[in-house]
């Protein structure tokens, strides 16, 4: 009778018309996917089964057929209330169980950003590497990504892994994976987010640990402290404007910025703190300083990877 | 009135005269039959853009709708249509109106003018609803999610927001109306367990109208202010919060999806017993067993969310309540079956779609439990499995029942009996082109491939195909049902008082019944399946 049931479960999963599982907890999903199957399909030949077997069986013979007066039946009652209940308690506790593994971040995952946009995905490694065509992860290491999107809600969808999780704006959301095998993935938009949502996929490529190493080793800032990374990206786009001494060129000298009190032309004052280098950066007419143009700095948003950005700021307190 | 019309012969229908007489009616059967032409009307238009969706679908790249954004609208328009002007309205408006007030042994409902209102606020607002194509139509998709709703989606949506808002009015109405007329106006004699399963069903179904609307209600105003004068609730962008619309949003459609299915099981509680010729099996464990879910439907809103950003724990809360539901609604499903047993069954069209509802609700219920385990529909949401399983419980539950209702309450309504041999047809395309519509969409699921996709990966081409073909089935099998409504209003044999031999109040009186229902004042004295 087990072998049977055994047999059953392996044919139903072999069935199962799941993609390729490409992570443990894909392969654990796929477990409870199969049980659950088997019960539905067992509880489906039982109503069903039932259903057509009466209506055959208990046929209108004459015109004036009595039937039998059964109100109800306790017992029956019972069983068929409890059998259920016991039976949705074990599916919500595995499920349950499954969705903990999901949740459950491991403290050494590789993070990478992911931004959602109308109409594709945007990867930034912590490296300051940045991709938008696919994004590429070393095998059986596990990886976070942590999640934002800039206009609507996005949703980022792995069939292989079974892993899903909205991308909302204005919020960081995450999702954890652990590949198990190498190869290339289907990554979905499923969260409708207009005309081309249908054409927003991606596509998730899975190397070795090396392989990985070596395509992220494009990166300029390689082996860089934060402020060397800083001075590079100073090197390449600010030293037009900005001296790293204290004098004025077209905007201010920045030794010595970092703590110094600002007089803006509003009259406000600030202590200039990473924030304030920060807005400055990305929001410059959010604070102008006395005695110069409204809009004589451009903003840099959206042009900066998070960590040149972090860069710079720390170039800018080594400054004296 | 004509005076020449013999005592006899006088009926609801010929009460009156004229188009003027049935839109100022305060009959519920006219009204009844003024949402049954409404309905119908409105499921002929959802029915078209289901179509045009189905043959986009079926091949891979542009098709017959062209672009992305011109498939969103027809696919926004299937959705508002059918849920906000066909499954809602259809059976408590349409069926309810006219039966809830014959069951009880009343002569109408509790406030007549008010229900006469209630088809007012649903026409209303469908025409407001509709005023959105001259606006470059709405393409948010029936949920009308946020920020894609507020600063992205095409300028016609604030107007189906509004249409959605004013149809809710409707469904709150016709609630309290419901409510009130099921607690005063029941015949001497009709004590509360001996009402018709059917008017359970209403009842539970018109507490979730009353309390669950208004909520939307609101919703869809802080909507349409959000969108008009950019006061931030939902917008990110504007400091709002995106997943609190969500949280609001389904608070009532969640309860929404028992407003659909409910009053089916009340009509499929009607058609087992009286084509079985045999009591219910378990009366008051159907009946709990409706308040029962009508209780625990406002607690489970949560599980449309797993992925959305919602709390963990929120989610892990709303998977238990989820399984909660499955339990009374098993509960029904065997219930039935076991009412079936030792009966005498005929396999007259009603019985046909009540038995057909019993076989796709019951694989709507078993996916229903995969969908709320939770690490299960965080692989399933929002894939074609979702699709594929609410079109099971809606149009496999909901849609089946009002087919079976119209058959069966057709000869009360116009005293005529329809074609057998066409209503049989119709079931069978129906119920065939459903399933062949339909399961392959679960593998489709499974497979992955997302919903509302304009276009999608050739590896699911083979399964959409098969899916759009089994839609122009269904879509032939309702044509033949209309031609079958229609044939037999116009020229159907005269049908006698009670041509099933059921028990309820309804059928004791004429076929059509006169103005005031029953010309007697009934008295009852047993329950409504005494099959003895």
């Amino acid at each position: 009778m087990l072998a049977l049931f055994y047999a059953f479960i392996s044919q139903a999963h072999g069935r199962s018309f799941m993609p390729i599982a490409g992570t443990k907890v894909a392969q654990k999903v796929d477990s409870l996917y199969s049980f659950l199957l088997v019960i539905s399909v067992i509880s489906c030949v039982l109503v069903i089964g039932g259903l057509i077997y009466f209506a055959l069986k208990y046929r209108r013979k004459t015109a004036d057929d009595k039937t039998a007066y059964i109100s109800h039946n306790n017992t029956l009652e019972f069983l068929w209330s409890f059998i259920p209940f016991v039976l949705f308690i074990v599916v919500f506790a595995w499920g349950w169980l499954i969705y903990r593994d999901m949740r459950s971040f491991p403290d050494d995952a590789l993070e990478i950003h992911v931004l959602g946009k109308k109409w594709n995905w945007d990867y930034q490694y912590k490296s300051g590497k940045r991709t938008t065509a696919e994004l590429t992860v070393p095998v059986g290491v596990p990886v976070k990504l942590i999640m934002t999107s800039q206009d609507v809600i996005h949703s980022f969808f792995i069939p292989s892994f079974r892993i899903k999780q909205d991308v909302v704006p204005g919020r960081y959301t995450a999702l954890w994976f652990e590949a198990e095998k190498q190869g290339r993935y289907q990554i979905f938009c499923t969260e409708y987010c207009g005309d081309q949502h249908s054409a927003m996929l991606g596509t998730l490529n899975v190397v070795s640990l090396e392989e990985y190493e070596t395509w992220l080793g494009d990166n300029p800032y390689k082996g860089l402290s934060l402020a060397e990374v800083g001075q590079k990206v100073f090197s390449q786009k600010c030293t037009v404007c900005h001296n790293v001494n204290d004098q004025r060129k077209v905007g201010p000298g920045f030794a010595g910025l970092y703590q110094k009190q600002r007089q803006f032309a509003d009259g406000s004052q600030a202590v200039a703190d990473e924030n304030y280098i920060r807005d400055s950066i990305l929001m410059p007419q959010k604070q102008v300083v006395e005695g110069y143009p409204p809009n004589g700095m451009i903003s840099f948003q959206g042009q900066l990877a998070e960590n040149e950005l972090l860069g710079l700021i720390e170039y800018i307190k080594t400054l004296k | 009135m004509a005076v020449t019309t013999p005592e006899s012969e006088h009926n609801y229908l010929n009460h009156e005269k004229g188009l003027w007489s049935w839109l100022t009616t305060l009959d519920h059967k006219r009204i009844g039959i003024m949402y049954m032409v409404s309905v119908m009307f409105f499921f002929l238009l959802g029915g078209i853009f289901a179509l045009l969706i189905r043959t986009e679908l079926a091949a891979p790249g542009p098709g017959i709708l062209g672009d992305g954004q011109t498939y969103n609208q027809a696919m926004t328009f299937h959705g508002a249509i059918m849920v906000f002007m066909v499954i809602i309205p259809g059976i408590p408006a349409f069926l309810g109106n006219f039966v809830l007030p014959l069951h009880l042994g009343a002569k109408d409902v509790a406030f007549p003018r008010l229900n006469l209102l209630s088809w007012y606020c649903l026409m209303v607002g469908a025409l407001i609803t509709f005023t959105s194509l001259i606006y470059n139509g709405s393409d948010t998709g029936w949920t009308f999610y946020t920020p894609y709703s507020i600063e992205h989606a095409s300028s016609g949506t604030v107007w189906v927001v509004l249409g959605a808002f004013v149809m809710g009015f409707s469904s709150i109405l016709t609630g309290l109306n419901f409510i009130v007329t099921t607690h005063t106006l029941r015949a001497p004699g009709m004590s509360f367990f001996r009402m018709p399963l059917f008017v359970w069903g209403l009842y539970s179904t018109a507490i979730i109208q009353v309390l669950a609307t208004p909520v939307l209600a609101i919703t869809l105003l802080l909507l349409a202010a959000e969108r008009l004068l950019g006061i931030g609730f939902f917008d990110p962008a504007l400091g709002g919060d995106p997943v609190l619309f969500q949280h609001f949003f389904w608070f009532y459609s969640h309860p929404a999806v028992y407003i659909m299915i409910l009053p089916a099981m009340g009509v499929i509680s009607e058609l087992i017993t009286a084509f079985s010729r045999k009591t219910i099996f378990g009366y008051r464990a159907i009946a709990f067993s409706s308040l029962g879910i009508a209780a625990v439907s406002f607690f489970v809103w949560g599980h449309h969310m797993y992925v959305s950003g919602q709390s963990e724990l929120a989610g892990v809360i709303f998977s238990f309540l989820t399984m909660l539901v499955g339990v009374p609604t098993a509960i029904k499903t065997f219930n039935w079956v076991a009412t079936l047993y030792k009966g005498s069954i005929v396999f007259q069209s009603p019985m046909l779609f009540a038995l057909g509802f019993l076989f796709l609700f019951t694989i709507g219920g078993v996916t229903g439990i995969m969908l709320a385990t939770l690490a299960m529909d965080v692989h399933f949401h929002d894939t074609y499995f979702v699709v594929a399983h609410f079109h099971y419980v809606m149009v496999g539950g909901t849609l089946m029942a009002i087919m079976g209702g119209i058959y069966y309450w057709f000869p009360k309504m116009f005293g005529k009996m329809y074609s057998e041999g066409m209503a049989r047809m119709s079931f069978v395309f129906i119920f065939t082109g459903f399933n062949v519509t339909f399961f392959p969409q679960f593998v489709l699921g499974a497979m992955g491939m997302p919903r509302r996709y304009f276009d999608y990966l050739e590896i699911y081409t083979h399964l959409n195909q098969v899916s759009t073909a089994g839609s122009y089935m269904i879509g032939i099998g309702f044509v033949i049902g209309l031609v079958t409504i229609i044939q037999g209003m116009m020229n159907g044999e005269k049908a006698s008082d009670n041509p099933w031999g059921a028990k309820t109040l309804e059928w004791q009186t004429a076929s059509p019944p006169p103005h005031e229902n029953f010309n007697y004042e009934p008295q009852v004295t047993a329950g409504p399946y005494e099959y003895r």
